[in-house]
């Protein structure tokens, strides 16, 4: 049997979505990033920690929850990868190398590892975490500490 | 954990070929599977009772696409759902049929699972396959890849323990040899060691011929209660058990990297309640979507200790001969991995194994027990699903 591209094909009618996501309820997540400072959440009753900041808690299920900076201390690189074939909606961008990073007030957090060249991210290596504010929509990153 | 009393079989299998199917729709597709499955359990489709359609689907022009494929295939009337759990869509949608037959609601029921991904560009493709971890955290800054995700793990496992490119290599090697036996699989060819590691770095460690291909393609089962089962055929493999369990969306959630603690749950599950331990299994599919991932799910289905992976593939005990034949269908790295497809396909796998219709790639069947471990995501699903003849 051969099979392989098709020698008919019917276009189908185009179609564009894009989601307006609230972030009402992470609000003053998303304007630290201005000032470089990356905040995660604590729940006042039971005292546990989320990142990425979460509004609701998922142990004890309130809704009261406290700020913390984890712009604030290192943290250790647990592992990480170079991503070399990107998506087309990050085209534009470089090949960039993704970390995930234990802080060191016990939350983890994926983000780019800026500031490495491919091959120099090591497991165990000290980072900090910053916000990165852009024109385009605010980030955060993952920086080694020299 | 407590098990509905009514037993459930295999009585029928069908399976597309996996390729690059483009001279194929969706429905046209599920009918490659359905009809030969139908026909291997001797019955009509008006016996089927309820039907279970596994597949991701975004990547296709159907939306709501279960009503579709059962239409085309004259099922029309029987219960209808789709199941998705991402790549273990199929196997979600085998649960969801086998449960409509444990829980009494219908003595025939039909799992299918299909997926067309190449209707798209295969870029495009990377882009929605990327999607599939948590847009908000994951994608929306950090661009993560299905290939990133898995290399995530990769490099984890090879600080912790040792393990090396070669040995990743060794798996694609292994699953290509079969693969080139199996008439329904993607990619009918073998590979060496150099060729996978001479092949474009896609996410490091991981490289293009540590990844699964993009495929099309379907495959389709037919369940049935314990009289319908013994009156339809001399050989039904029974679904002795099915562990279930799911990890967190966010990957950096996760407690380390080395393993996935779902399908190891699932596993455990699974292996309780069918009474099984790991070497009564004559014969395993794992979810080898990246070569990694088959050597984490060597230590998370207890095959070895953790951390003996590597050398399980380097001795091969993972071949037809060895200790446990795995992924001896070619596995998702050669036959493919069409998202929805892929946990019918290797339920269809199981069968075929145990009722000794393997051909040149049958294993020797000793105590009759096939195991298919089916991850969705990076582990952010997990079925483990345990056949046998008796």
């Amino acid at each position: 049997m051969a099979f392989g591209p098709p020698t008919r094909a019917l276009k189908s009618r185009p179609v564009t979505f894009i989601f307006d996501i609230p972030t009402n309820k992470t609000s003053r997540f998303w304007d630290e990033l201005e000032n470089g400072k990356v905040y995660g959440t604590k729940c006042k009753k039971c005292g546990h920690k989320y990142f990425p900041p979460a509004a609701d808690c998922s142990e004890c299920l309130t809704s009261d929850m406290d700020w913390i900076d984890l712009t604030d201390g290192e943290g250790e690189v647990e592992t990480f990868t170079h991503v070399i074939v990107r998506p087309p909606s990050f085209a534009d961008h470089d090949t960039y190398t993704v970390a995930v990073a234990k802080m060191k007030q016990g939350v983890k957090v994926l983000a780019w590892l800026s500031g490495v060249k491919l091959g120099q991210a090591k497991v165990g290596m000290k980072v900090k975490l910053v916000g990165k504010p852009s024109p385009e929509g605010s980030s955060y990153e993952l920086i080694p500490i020299q | 954990m407590r098990f509905l009393s009514r037993k459930v079989a295999v009585v029928g299998i069908g399976h597309s070929v996996f390729g690059d199917r483009r001279d194929a729709n969706l429905p046209e597709l599920a009918f490659e599977a359905i009809k030969p499955a139908i026909q291997d359990a001797g019955i009509t489709q008006k016996d089927v009772g309820f039907v279970s359609v596994g597949t991701a689907g975004g990547w296709y022009e159907e939306f709501l696409p279960a009503v579709v494929v059962a239409e085309y295939a004259g099922l029309t009337g029987a219960g209808l759902v789709r199941c998705e759990a991402a790549c273990a869509s199929g196997s979600a949608a085998v649960a969801s049929a086998y449960n409509a037959i444990a829980s009494g609601q219908t003595d025939i029921a039909m799992a299918v699972g299909v997926e067309k991904m190449t209707e798209v560009d295969i870029l495009t493709s990377v882009e929605l396959i990327g999607r599939a971890g948590y847009y908000l955290w994951e994608f929306h800054n950090f661009g993560m890849t299905f290939p990133a995700y898995y290399a995530l793990h990769a490099t984890a496992h090879m600080k912790k323990y040792g393990t090396t490119e070669e040995d990743l290599a060794k798996v694609a090697v292994k699953n290509h040899k079969y693969g080139a036996m199996n008439p329904y699989a993607h990619l009918q060819r073998t590979m060496k060691v150099e060729d996978v590691l001479s092949s474009r770095v896609i996410a490091w460690p991981l490289k293009i011929f540590d990844c699964c291909p993009v495929s099309d393609g379907a495959a389709a089962i037919v369940l049935a209660s314990e009289d319908k089962a013994k009156k339809l055929t001399d050989t039904p493999v029974w679904i002795k058990a099915l562990g279930i369990s799911s990890g967190t969306a966010n990957i950096s959630k996760r407690e380390d990297f080395t393993s996935l603690r779902s399908g190891t749950i699932a596993g455990q599950n699974a292996y309780a309640a069918a009474k099984v331990k790991p070497n009564q299994l004559d014969v395993a599919t794992v979810h080898d979507c990246f070569t990694i991932a088959e050597l984490l799910a060597y230590e998370d289905l207890g095959f070895c200790e953790r951390g003996g992976a590597s050398k399980m593939i380097r001795e091969g005990q993972t071949e037809i001969g060895g200790k446990i034949p795995v992924n001896v269908d070619g596995g998702l790295k050669a036959k493919g991995h069409p998202i929805g497809a892929t946990g019918v396909s290797m339920a269809a796998e199981a069968t075929r194994q145990l009722r000794g219709q393997a051909g040149k790639r049958q294993v020797p069947v000793k105590h009759g027990n096939a195991l298919a471990h089916n991850i969705g995501g990076t582990g952010h699903y997990a079925y483990v699903t345990i056949f046998g003849r008796d």
